[in-house]
Formats: C-alpha cells, sequence, structure tokens
C-alpha cells in the first residue's frame, strides 16, 4: 500500500484497530456496563408539555420492596443564577440543572421529574408508577412562530429577551436576537437587477443514533464518584455533572465506553448526574439507559426553523446583496444554535453586502442541542433554492452560477470571517467534472436531478495526548477523544506517519478523565484535525527523546543524531525505531512523549456538494432516491474509507431530513412518534449505494492539511433533493420534510393554481 | 414489565382451560411480535401467558381443492410463502405475509396473530376478507366459526370471548380466472406500518373482459379493517375498464373513514385508498388472465 504526496501511511486503508471487538460484539457499550451489586434506575417523566409540579409524594414508591433510592429536583443542589461554559456556550447552570430534573415546572413533555433504583429494572419500573406527581397544567405552545408572539405561553417569566449583546429587560420567550451586517446591503439590493426572496420552514428533527443515552455511577464512601458513560466528552461530561452536583471536577472520573452514535446528542449530560445521586442514596453502584421513547421525547432534538432568504444579483450572474432572517428553536431553555446557522448561511459564496438577522426562542420541546453542522442544514435548503432561482431567472447554469460567486481565499463571510486557502470551487468543479453530472439526467417520467452546496466551519479547541514507547518498538497512545467513526485510528495513522512506523504498531487507546489532559468533545469535526495534531507533536517528543537515547549509546552529541524513514544514525552507525526502543532500559529507562494542543487559528472549514437523481410516485408523493454523489474537501483524508464513511453518513442523514423526519406532537403537546417505527431514518433499501468523491485542498493550519470532515456533508442533501424533486415534478418546496403527503399537497396546489390561470 | 405465568399446553383443551381460567388476565402467544413489544411497553400486563406453539392443531398449513387452505393459528409466515403450491395459488395471501416486518419477524409472526392483534392497520386482514377467509375458534362452550370480516370490532378489539382461541384460518380454493392483490404506502420502503392497505380480489368472466365477481377491503382508514363490499359488488357484471375501476375506487373511498395522525393526515389517506384500489385492481386482474405480478419483496429483489 502506498499513499502517494510521500506518504507511508496517511491515505491508505488499514484495517480499523476496534474492528474485530465491533463486528464480534465485544466492545463494551454504555449499556454493557457490569459491576457487582448493580442497581437499576429508572426516571418518571412529565405527560405535559408545560405544567406547574406542585407536589411529588415519593412515599409509596420508597416503600416498594426492592427500592433503594427515589430522588426529585429538590435534592439537586441549589444552584442559584450561576452561569457555567461547559462545552456548550454559555448556560445558566438552573437551566441546565432543571433539565436534568425539573423542580418548580415541567417545560416539555418527557421532561424527568422524578428517578428511582431498584434490585432490578423491573421494580424500578414499577416504582415510578407509584410516585405521585400533582401538576398544575399550563397553557403550551409547541410552533416556532406562535411561541414568538406577544401574549404566547411564557416559558420562563423571568426570562429577558438578550438583544445586540445587551439585556432588554422585556420578558417574552425570544432569548436573544442579534444581527451581522456586512456592507450596504440596502443600496446593493436597490442596484441588483433581479431580487428573489422566500420563506421556509423545517420541522424538529432527531440525531437518531441507535444506542440509547445511559450513565452507571459509583459514588463511592470516600466521595470519589465514578461514571462510565457513552459521550462525546468525557470531559465536559465531568465539568457538567461537577457543576449540577456543585463538587469540584477533581472528584469526578469519567470513563467513556464505546459510543452508538451522537451526532452532537451526547453532548450535553442527561442521566450522569442522576445515577450519581442514586448511587450516593444507596450506596452501590447504579445503571440507568433510557428507552427509545424517552431517548426522542427528552433528548436533543436539533432546532425547527423558519427563515427568509432574500438575494439580489446582477445581470452578469454576480450575487450583490443577501439577507437572512433566522428563527431557530431552542427547545425549553435558552441558547440554541442559531448562531451556527448564521456563520452557514451564507457561506458558500463571495458576497459584498449582507444582513443576518437572528432569533434564539425557546418553547414548549425538549432543549434543542447540536446535530452535525448544527444549524447549516436548514441555512443551506433556504439559501441554496433561493440560488437555484435566481440562476433560473438569470438564464445562467446553476453550477455556473455558484462557480462565478464561489467563496474563495480573502472572502469575508457576512459575520465577518475571512477565508484562508478554502477548497469551495475546487468541489464545485469536481461535480462538473464528476461522471455522474456529466452523465445524462434521468429523463424519465417524474425524474429530475438536483445539486446543492453547503458548509461546516468546524473548529479546533484542546486536545491531549501521550505515547508510550514499549521496548519491541511499538507504541501505546493514550487519548481523551472518545472515538465515533474511527478515530483511534486515524490518530494512531498520524502518529505513525510521523515515526515512519508501522499503523498496526500504533495502538490508541480512548482513556478516562483521570488518564489523559483535558480534551474537549469529539464534535465539531475537530478529532482527527486536533486530537491528531497532538498525536503528531507527541510523536515528535518521542522522537527528540530517542535521539537522545541514541545519542547516549553512541557517546555523540544529540545534534548529531539524524533520524529519517524510521531510522536513527549518526555517521556510520543506525539503529531502526525498534532496535532502539530494546535499548531503553540501558539508557534511562521508558520513553514516554507527550503534547497538548489548543489551535484557536489554522481550522479549516469543509465544503461538501451534492448531486442527487429522484424519481417522484405523482400519485402519492413519495420520492424514491435514484443516484446520489456526495463530493466533500476532506484537506487531507488521513484514511480515506473514513472520510468516505462520514460522507456518507451525513447524507443518509440528510435524506431522511429531507424526506421524512419529523417530530409529530399531538393537539396534547405530547409526541406521537416516539419510536423508529414512527420517526422515518431512513433503511437500507430507501437509499442507493452513496458515491463519494474526495477533494483535497490542503488545510495550511494543520500539520498533515486536514480538515474535519464529519459534519459539512449533512448540509446539501435537503437541498439537493428539493431541487431534484423541482426537475421531476415542477415543484420546489419550501417545507422540511419533502414527505408524500407534503409533495402531493404540493403538486395538487401547483396544478390548482396552473389550472385557475389557465381558465382566467 | 410485569411478572407473569408463562404456560405451553400441548392440547386445545388444556389451552381453553388455562384461558378460560383467567379470562382477559391471560393472554395468548402466538409469534409474540405484537404481544411481547406491548407487554414491555405495558399496554398489557396479562398474569399468563399461554404459548400455543406446541399445539398440534394450531401448526396444521394444508391445501385441498375441497377444503381449501387452512392456516394454524401457529404458522408463521414464512411457512406459508414457502410453501410453493400456495405461494402459486394464493399470491394475494403472500403479498401481505411476505411485507410483515422483516425476515425475523416473518420467521415467528402468523396470520393468525395479525388477526387477533386486530389492528386497523394490520396487513393481512384485507387480504384475509377479499379472500373469503373464516376463522375457527375454540373455547369454554365449543367451537364456532366466525367470518374474518365479522371478526373485528374496534381497534384492538374483536368478536374473540374471554376463555377463546383461535385455532386456524380456513380460506376457500381458489376459483377459476380469480386473482388478488395488496398493496400498502408506506413512506419508506420497509419497516413501516400501512398509512392505507389495499386488498383487491376478482373473479373474470367472458375471457377476461368482465368482471363476475369482485371483494374490496381496506387497512388503516378506520377503527377496523374495512370490508369494502359495495365498492366490490358495483363491480361484478360489468366490463372491464378504466372507468369501472375508477367507480370502484371513489365507491371505497367514500366508506373510508381514517384520522390524521404521524403516518398520514385523513385527506391523504382517502386520496391513496382511490390510487390503490386502482392499483390493486390492475393487479388483480392481471393475475386473474395468467400474468405475473410481482409482490412488494419481489419488486424490492428487482
Ligand atoms: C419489527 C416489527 C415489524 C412489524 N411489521 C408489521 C407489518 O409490516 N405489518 C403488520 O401488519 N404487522 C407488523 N408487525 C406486527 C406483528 O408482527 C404482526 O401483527 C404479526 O402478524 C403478529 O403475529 P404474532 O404471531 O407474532 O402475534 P402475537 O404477538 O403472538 O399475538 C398478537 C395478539 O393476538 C393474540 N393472539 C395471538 N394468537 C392468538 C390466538 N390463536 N387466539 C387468540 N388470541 C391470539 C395475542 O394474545 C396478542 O394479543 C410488526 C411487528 C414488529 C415487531
Amino acid at each position: 500500500m502506498s499513499a502517494g504526496n510521500g506518504y507511508k501511511v496517511i491515505g491508505t486503508r488499514p484495517v480499523r484497530h476496534d474492528g474485530v471487538d465491533k463486528v464480534t460484539g465485544r466492545a463494551v457499550y454504555g449499556g454493557d456496563t457490569r459491576l457487582s451489586g448493580l442497581l437499576y434506575g429508572q426516571v418518571l417523566r412529565s405527560p405535559h408539555a408545560h405544567a406547574r409540579i406542585k407536589s411529588i409524594d415519593i412515599s409509596k414508591a420508597q416503600a416498594l420492596p426492592g427500592v433503594k433510592a427515589v430522588l426529585t429536583g429538590a435534592d439537586l443542589p441549589k444552584t442559584g443564577d450561576t452561569i457555567v461554559d461547559l462545552g456548550e456556550g454559555p448556560a445558566r447552570l438552573k437551566y441546565m440543572s432543571d433539565n436534568v430534573l425539573a423542580t418548580d415546572k415541567t417545560l416539555y413533555s418527557g421532561h424527568p421529574v422524578a428517578a428511582v433504583c431498584a434490585s432490578n429494572v423491573h421494580i424500578a419500573e414499577e416504582a415510578l408508577d407509584l410516585i405521585e406527581v400533582e401538576y398544575e397544567v399550563l397553557e403550551a405552545v409547541l410552533n416556532l412562530r406562535e411561541a414568538m408572539k406577544e401574549g404566547a405561553p411564557q416559558l420562563h417569566p423571568d426570562m429577558t429577551t438578550q438583544e445586540f449583546g445587551e439585556d432588554t429587560g422585556r420578558t417574552s420567550n425570544l432569548a436573544t436576537h442579534f444581527q451581522h451586517k456586512l456592507g450596504d446591503p440596502d443600496t446593493a439590493f436597490a442596484s441588483a437587477d433581479v431580487v428573489i426572496e422566500r420563506e421556509f420552514n423545517t420541522a424538529t428533527v432527531h440525531q437518531g443514533y441507535i444506542e440509547p443515552h445511559n450513565a452507571t455511577a459509583m459514588w463511592n464512601a470516600d466521595g470519589q464518584i465514578t461514571i462510565w458513560t457513552s459521550t462525546q466528552g468525557s470531559f465536559a461530561a465531568r465539568a457538567q455533572t461537577g457543576a449540577v452536583l456543585d463538587i469540584p471536577v477533581s472528584k469526578i472520573k469519567v470513563v467513556p465506553q464505546e459510543i452508538g452514535g451522537g451526532f452532537g446528542g451526547k453532548i450535553p449530560i442527561y442521566l450522569e448526574p442522576i445515577a450519581a445521586m442514586l448511587s450516593k442514596a444507596s450506596g452501590q453502584p447504579v445503571k440507568l439507559i433510557m428507552t427509545r421513547p424517552a431517548v426522542f421525547e427528552s433528548t436533543g432534538p436539533t432546532p425547527g426553523s423558519h427563515i427568509k432568504i432574500k438575494m439580489g444579483a446582477n445581470k452578469d450572474g454576480k450575487i450583490v446583496a443577501a439577507e437572512a432572517y433566522i428563527a431557530f428553536e431552542s427547545g425549553a431553555y435558552p441558547g440554541g444554535l442559531v448562531g451556527a446557522a448564521a456563520m452557514c448561511v451564507f457561506s458558500c459564496y463571495d458576497i459584498a453586502n449582507g444582513l443576518i438577522d437572528c432569533y434564539d426562542v425557546v418553547l414548549n420541546k425538549p432543549r434543542s442541542f447540536a446535530y452535525r453542522a448544527p444549524g447549516s442544514t436548514q441555512a443551506c435548503f433556504a439559501t441554496e433554492h433561493v440560488v437555484e432561482l435566481l440562476a433560473a431567472e438569470l438564464g445562467i447554469d446553476p453550477l455556473e452560477f455558484r462557480l462565478k460567486n464561489s467563496a474563495t481565499t480573502g472572502t469575508r463571510r457576512i459575520d465577518g470571517v475571512v477565508y484562508p486557502k478554502m477548497g469551495c470551487k475546487e468541489v464545485l468543479e469536481a461535480i462538473r467534472d464528476s461522471e455522474h453530472y456529466k452523465s445524462a439526467a434521468p429523463s424519465g417520467p417524474n425524474q429530475g436531478r438536483g445539486i446543492s452546496l453547503g458548509y461546516w466551519f468546524n473548529v479546533g479547541l484542546q486536545s491531549a495526548c501521550t505515547a508510550s514507547v514499549n521496548n519491541d518498538g511499538t507504541v501505546s497512545l493514550s487519548e481523551g477523544s472518545t472515538d465515533i467513526g474511527g478515530s483511534r485510528t486515524s490518530i494512531a495513522m498520524q502518529f505513525a506517519e510521523t515515526l515512519s512506523l508501522d499503523v498496526d504498531d500504533v495502538r490508541a487507546q480512548v482513556v478516562d478523565t483521570d488518564s489523559i489532559g483535558h480534551t474537549d468533545v469529539t464534535g465539531g469535526s475537530r478529532v482527527t484535525y486536533a486530537t491528531g495534531w497532538a498525536a503528531y507533536k507527541s510523536a515528535l517528543d518521542v522522537q527528540a527523546q530517542m535521539c537522545e537515547r541514541a545519542a547516549q549509546l553512541w557517546e555523540v552529541e544529540v545534534d548529531q543524531v539524524a533520524f529519517e524513514e524510521g531510522v536513527f544514525s549518526s555517521g556510520d552507525k543506525s539503529y531502526t525505531f525498534k532496535e532502539l526502543s530494546g535499548h531503553l532500559d540501558e539508557t534511562g529507562g521508558p520513553v514516554i512523549g507527550r503534547a497538548t494542543v489548543n489551535p484557536d487559528s489554522g481550522v479549516g472549514g469543509s465544503f461538501a456538494a451534492n448531486i442527487a437523481d429522484v424519481e417522484v410516485d405523482p400519485d402519492t408523493g413519495k420520492v424514491q432516491v435514484l443516484r446520489f454523489t456526495v463530493i466533500q474537501d476532506a484537506g487531507k483524508a488521513i484514511h480515506p474509507s473514513y472520510v468516505e464513511g462520514q460522507m456518507q453518513g451525513g447524507s443518509a442523514q440528510g435524506i431522511g431530513w429531507a424526506l421524512n423526519e419529523e417530530y409529530y406532537y399531538n393537539k396534547d403537546g405530547q409526541l406521537d412518534n416516539s419510536s423508529y417505527l414512527d420517526y422515518r431514518i431512513p433503511t437500507s433499501l430507501d437509499l442507493p449505494m452513496i458515491e463519494t468523491i474526495i477533494v483535497e485542498v490542503p488545510n495550511p493550519g494543520h500539520p498533515f492539511g486536514v480538515r474535519g470532515v464529519g459534519e459539512a456533508n449533512i448540509a446539501p442533501p435537503p437541498a439537493a433533493m428539493a431541487g431534484a424533486i423541482a426537475d421531476a415534478i415542477g415543484v420546489r418546496l419550501q417545507e422540511l420534510p419533502m414527505k408524500p403527503s407534503n409533495v402531493l399537497a404540493a403538486t395538487q396546489a401547483s396544478e390548482g393554481q396552473a389550472a385557475l390561470a389557465a381558465g382566467g | 414489565m410485569k411478572d407473569f405465568e408463562y404456560c405451553a399446553p400441548k392440547t386445545l383443551r388444556e389451552a381453553v382451560a388455562l384461558k378460560a381460567e383467567k379470562g382477559e388476565a391471560a393472554r395468548v402467544l402466538a409469534g409474540g411480535t405484537d404481544l411481547i413489544v406491548q407487554l414491555r411497553g405495558k399496554r398489557f400486563a396479562p398474569d399468563r401467558v399461554i404459548d400455543i406453539k406446541n399445539i398440534a392443531d394450531v401448526n396444521e398449513l394444508s391445501y385441498s381443492p375441497r377444503k381449501g387452505l387452512i392456516i394454524g393459528a401457529g404458522v408463521p409466515c414464512w411457512r406459508v410463502y414457502n410453501d410453493a403450491e400456495i405461494a402459486e395459488l394464493y399470491p394475494g395471501l403472500i403479498d401481505s405475509a411476505a411485507i410483515i416486518g422483516g425476515i425475523q419477524i416473518q420467521g415467528r409472526a402468523t396470520f393468525g396473530g395479525n388477526l387477533c392483534n386486530s389492528s386497523p392497520s394490520a396487513d393481512t386482514i384485507p387480504s384475509l376478507m377479499t379472500h373469503s377467509a373464516v376463522c375457527n375458534l375454540i373455547g369454554p362452550n365449543g367451537k364456532r366459526k366466525v367470518p374474518v370480516v365479522d371478526f373485528c370490532t374496534g381497534p384492538g378489539r374483536n368478536v374473540l370471548e374471554p376463555g377463546e382461541i383461535l385455532v386456524s384460518l380456513q380460506i376457500p380454493g381458489i376459483k377459476k380466472n380469480t386473482g388478488a392483490h395488496y398493496q400498502r404506502f408506506i413512506p419508506r420502503n420497509e419497516m413501516d406500518i400501512a398509512v392505507v392497505g389495499v386488498s383487491s380480489q376478482v373473479v373474470l368472466a367472458n375471457r377476461g373482459k368482465e368482471f363476475k365477481e369482485a371483494r374490496i377491503a381496506l387497512a388503516a382508514v378506520g377503527p377496523t379493517p374495512i370490508f369494502a363490499a359495495a365498492a366490490g359488488e358495483a363491480l361484478a357484471g360489468q366490463a372491464v375498464s378504466d372507468e369501472a375501476i375508477a367507480a370502484a375506487a371513489a365507491a371505497a373511498q367514500s366508506l373510508a373513514t381514517p384520522i390524521s395522525d404521524m403516518r398520514g393526515p385523513a385527506e391523504f389517506r382517502t386520496h391513496l385508498v382511490g390510487v390503490l384500489v386502482k392499483r390493486t385492481l390492475e393487479g388483480a386482474i392481471a393475475r386473474a388472465r395468467g400474468k405475473f405480478v410481482a409482490n412488494a419483496v419481489q419488486e424490492a429483489a428487482g
């Protein structure tokens, strides 16, 4: 296997280091945690979308034989008005704590109100039925635009709107209002030859990971707490749990278990403090695993949105101005994802004048959380729609139109960011040059093709890595990034590349919070980038120490030792890495390399594009994907198979979001589709093999040119699907999901209009 | 899930005694693909679960032109569609059996369980209705027969007395020039519950140019599966034509009483009844004329 580009390891496709354990079922996920004396917990959840808790009587549950402890929100420490920033932006600690266990009010159906632990899960379940909660049911608001209206039922009577960075003192469901502005949009719109404005709505959707949330905790008699959990960030879980329990992080050790998907939804904590408190009360370890309905009803969906996009262009095809109004649900508590949407909404294009106007709105749904490129998919769906209309109006090929306006090095985004070297144009060119794009568009009845372009900015943040050299020349790497997509192997590959080692001689393991330096969450497409960088730096540290050992052995100065292609040499003497490793005990003992990183600049954003071919059943509105290609800039693909896996996964999720996924609440504000039967993510029969094209425009801000690839790929699919549907049946939908009933209704409405027009 | 007593009787007599003793507090277990999910979801909390799969009578699967087809209440779907003779004679039943869940579910799920679960969206019930299936029941007071069209009384409710058990389903032999077809609409291509399901059965006359008889039944558009008798009867004696089919579709639509829920709005469902009546009548006509019409699984397999 050779990787080209002078690399030996990077760019190859070694067998995944955690693969055997995963396919044989030996991998230990959070739910597999077993400890002696383990108790099982269950959580009681509010059936009401909005209610005041008048009283909770736990006495009958406590009296049930086998029940070891019962907990309510009153048992959590009082938090006051403390503001904390624990990996999800600044938040009021009370909100975080109340989301774990409600105190005064329940703000969504599924909101936890009490928890029990018992000697088995069935007793715990039975105990839940014995807890008596008296609610005063309040009027709920589950529609974004309703929630924004004056006079809407208010979730937090004391929450005041923050506007342009200042506290307005006004209470409403509007948590935050902010704007970004560049140039002079008004004048630019006035000068534009074509201006198009459209309005969009997208439904609340779930990340759709298969493994439910879980946590097992042991609160030791000495006050030390250990938590085993599937999380995207063991340090974030530790910090959030410490904050909610009001205990120092040094008292908590989080042991990350294998994780069955997160996509942003396993950054926040839900069960960890409950498991800890139940363990404290019972003196035994306690495990909780959410039921599937609980996962849907009470863990981070990603926001539904209401978006208006206005764009103006000149006859020559240059976009001169853009304006966006973006309102996002943030669920029961403020602090949603509209900020990220603002960074993505016009991010693919070079536009000199623009205004982005954003609203973060609370309503009676579970607190929204990140989902793969959070906010970008909704924004992309809206922007790409208007981009297509502009191109059509101007009579310019939509791909040419995008190329003409493509963001590039030096483009200043409306939110102020100036791009370094980026791969936007190259991704568009890869569409143009692809076999899929060049092949004839499907031409059967009701078939069509669409393209789209999306973006995610990626993040850097802190990572740590230690590398212990074994005397047989292998290396044990310890790192703190929980591995969701094969990152142990891609990190080991970057280490191996640096020292010209065989990748199978480098074993990376994800260790607990006591065993490695602070490492931020597996999110923001940062792990291969930042933790990979830490691995690279720790390899250089190993190299330097090994040079010293060689110098000792050969009795030369260290600067006389060279290291090249895996061989240490000085004059006519040389040792391979393996040989020198056998001499560590004579030269001072073990070698441990270590490194930490916190890159604040150099994070390279990633662009992704799609070509989608579909067929629509005009009688039923059902959309079938015929062919689908995803193109993405990886900077440098460390392990191309994992990059392709990310691209395919993001596409599958994006297609689900496009076609069927939505939270369906009944009139009482309860979620009616809290199962994978009725929350319809695509099955294997719903997707063609998703074709991938990796573009590599190296990121100048990373030693190997890496750009994170975990997220940008979910942004373009709904827009591409909407384009393909429009091409197939002549109707361009402005609402997600484009489920059969919506497609059919839109077709019938447009036929109705056509008939009216013909008749009139 | 609450603790319960598990019994696996070997005879119908024992099973009936066990059932009669507890009445509503006992539940029969056939494939368990509905029941176990419901127990875990706390929809039922029975004291006793009676597994019928060890009883010889409920494992019968047989066909003879005179007695027709007998499907024992313990026979899983795969046994039915794996039987070449039955699959050849009753493609309209196989349409339903082959789409219930996936292969693991079909290894366990029974027609009887699908019927006794009495969900409005059950995939086999419309097909059983158009095939004029009859239920063989046994209870403390002996045996009785109930036509499937009279079996369901509401969502999850049916005519079974507290001590009664379904033994088998009996489906008449197939007359000449008969064809049947079942289709359901689901937003995905598998692992979904019918938004609407329609079964049509036709008997053609006059060298396939005329309807002699027709039966149409609907799923998921009312509190029970609906036997749309009037829609089928109106076709009898008519020439096979697009107009006649359209009229039958409209008649079926007028019998549908759907609700709006997470599976689709009511008006969409009514619209789909029209679409599927047309498509299944066309499939049934083609089959009656001896043409091969693929079922959903054959179609997916290419
Ligand atoms: C993943 C999955 C997918 C599914 N997909 C579909 C689908 O596509 N279409 C569909 O229609 N259904 C579907 N189902 C539901 C279920 O599989 C079917 O309804 C199946 O036919 C039930 O048969 P069973 O033998 O498993 O019934 P069981 O679960 O054993 O019984 C069902 C009910 O009938 C009662 N019962 C069973 N046998 C008798 C008897 N002989 N006498 C009296 N009462 C009896 C039981 O007490 C119970 O209440 C699905 C289920 C799952 C889990």
